[in-house]
């Protein structure tokens, strides 16, 4: 019996020839990251291990939660992961104006590649099962082991196979895919299981819409998301990943625990209503909802191709009176890309706030809270109850394209409402 | 180890957002952290809970964000178990790490209602209803991860192994 692409990438790591579903392991660390949330309590638990990292080169620390420093505690938090960084010389710290948010940063610069196994102390580090690597998030203490010994214990997730058919339609983005998918089978659907994902209609998915749909996993419980690597994959890491990786594919008897199947040219895009991912609605199926603020940006959906849509979209519009649209590119790289394509002109011209990168108002840190009664669309990952403000504030999630039309338009809507 | 406390009953999907708030993140202080729990969801809890008392929680309790401050912030409001349908699975492993019990019992957790008395073993994964009578039995912990709960977690189990493998 053979054994799929998770299953290789942590038998290779546990230094075994084979695991199976249930087994307890332990596994060297590729990478470990961890944020301004998540690195400062850690390094207490740190201290009590001793010693020094276990690879400066391996450790990514970046500031992005509560940055720019939103307030004083905020502040300490930030400098703290700063002072880390500088006593280790951790290679890859990236400051505020020279990075941006991490699961954006860590693919574009090359740092996680095919076959890695990362840990990142942020429930979205599965962001980089995108490039064929076992990636996931753990906590505070997992972090501070990772950091001390270069190790984490795993138990072999259950593998459940999503075979994409079809072609993806113009329309729909890769948030219609992983939405679509969690409305299907819960929000706890994969609990303690990984995602594969499978089948022709992976061609049609670009890179971009790749990262969207890995960084939800978590959102169906999911432990992992992950792709095979193919061309697309090969032309993204060409000319970022420098270090030498290794591609694992999925054996042809491989084992799955279940296999749920999307046809890709029957998406319709989908909205996640108040207050869980998996409360999903095709667009066509929502009625009249006035909403208050539009989010485009996050982990999620602010890489290069969620800022063209939402311009194409925005291009020769402007934003309804009673919208306040904010608009972050993921990452400093992604803002000079949007600039030069003219994509802030676009949405600048249009009356929406253009935000430097950072976490902000997914996870109601700052840059845009909610007061009681006010709805957003939000291009990224929770909705949970209280998530960006008030606890009687509502986000509904939805891809760039739902984003900007219900921007223009003072209400959800998709882009051929605009016409 | 036997505890013995009153419950406090949660329904499925509590994520770790309501449990402590994002807003409340620029500390990582347990003390402070315990001021907040379960902010979002039940504003009664912090004032009112008493060192021994359980929460009981549904399917997929600690679903969303990594962040630990969340069972630490359960586990210093004097919480000394987490009974639920299942774990979202950050949140059990940071459990585990932190060395706060989490005892999975699927659908009994129907039988277990807000201010009934339990009696939990926590070696035995044992749960007596004192109130309703009903007996339950947890599902045990896999191979080492019963380890780092008996050490009292993580970092102390790393301590007394010095490898983790």
């Amino acid at each position: 019996m053979g054994m799929n692409m998770t299953e290789k990438i942590l038998a290779a790591h546990a230094g075994v020839e084979k695991v199976s579903a249930g087994q307890l392991i332990t596994c060297s660390l590729d990478m470990v990251l961890a944020n301004d949330v998540t690195a400062p309590p850690s390094f207490k638990e740190f201290d009590k291990i001793g010693g020094p990292v276990f690879d400066n080169t391996k450790i990514a620390l970046i500031p992005d939660h509560f940055t720019p420093n939103k307030d004083i505690k905020s502040a300490q938090l930030a400098k703290s992961v700063r002072e880390f960084a500088d006593k280790h010389d951790i290679i890859n710290y990236f400051e505020v104006g020279r990075g941006g948010i991490e699961h954006v940063i860590l693919p574009e610069k090359g740092i996680v590649a095919p076959g890695m196994l990362t840990i990142g102390a942020d429930s979205h580090t599965c962001t980089y099962g995108a490039l064929g690597g076992f990636s996931t998030g753990v906590g505070t203490t997992d972090l501070a082991v990772g950091l001390a010994t270069g190790k984490a214990w795993f138990k072999v997730p259950e593998t459940i196979k999503v075979e994409l058919s079809g072609e993806k339609p113009h329309d729909i983005t890769g948030k219609d895919v992983i939405l679509t998918l969690i409305g299907m089978i819960g929000v706890d659907g994969a609990l303690y299981k990984a995602l594969e994902f499978t089948g022709e209609g992976i061609k049609s998915l670009s890179m971009d819409d790749r990262f969207t749909i890995s960084n939800m996993a978590i959102e169906a419980g999911g432990k992992n998301g992950i792709f095979p690597v193919d061309e697309t994959t090969l032309i993204y890491i060409k000319d970022r990943v420098k270090a030498p990786y290794k591609i694992f594919n999925s054996d042809p008897d491989a084992q799955y625990c279940q296999t749920v199947r999307i046809n890709l040219s029957d998406l319709v895009p989908v909205v996640a209503f108040p207050h869980l991912p998996g409360n999903t609605k095709k667009i066509t199926d929502i009625g009249n909802i006035p909403i208050d603020q539009v989010v485009i940006g996050s982990c999620t959906n602010g890489r290069i191709e969620d800022m063209k849509i939402a311009a194409n979209i925005l291009k020769g519009h402007t934003i309804d009176k009673n919208v306040r649209c904010i608009v972050i590119p993921g990452s400093q790289q992604v803002y000079k890309q949007s600039m030069r394509a003219g994509y802030i002109d676009i949405f600048i011209e249009a009356g929406a706030a253009v935000s430097t990168p950072t976490c902000g108002p997914c996870l109601g840190a700052h840059m845009g809270i909610l007061a009681a009664g006010e709805r957003c669309v939000s291009t990224t990952n929770r909705n949970f109850r209280g998530r960006m403000g008030h606890i009687d504030s509502e986000v509904y999630l939805a891809g760039p394209q739902v984003a900007a039309a219900s921007a223009v338009l003072g209400k959800i809507a998709q882009p051929s409402d605009l016409k | 180890m036997a505890l013995e406390g009153k419950v406090w009953r949660y329904g499925d999907n509590i994520d770790t957002d309501v449990i402590i708030p994002a807003r409340y993140l620029i500390s990582f202080d347990p003390q402070e952290l315990a001021t907040h729990c379960m902010a979002d969801i039940d504003k009664s809890f912090a004032e009112n809970v008493k060192k021994g008392d359980m929460i009981v929680g549904g399917k997929n309790f600690g679903c969303g964000s990594s962040r630990e401050h969340a069972p630490i912030a359960i586990k210093t409001s004097g919480v000394p178990v987490i009974i639920a349908a299942s774990f979202a699975r950050i949140f059990y492993r940071n459990g585990i790490n932190i060395g706060l019990p989490l005892l999975e019992i699927g659908d009994d957790v129907n039988k277990i209602k807000s201010n009934d008395t339990l009696r939990v073993d926590t070696s035995t994964g044992k749960i007596e209803n004192l109130t309703s009578g009903d007996v339950f039995q947890a599902h045990p912990l896999p191979g080492f991860v019963e380890d780092i709960a008996k050490a009292g977690g993580l970092i102390n189990y790393i301590k007394e192994n010095k490898h983790n493998d």
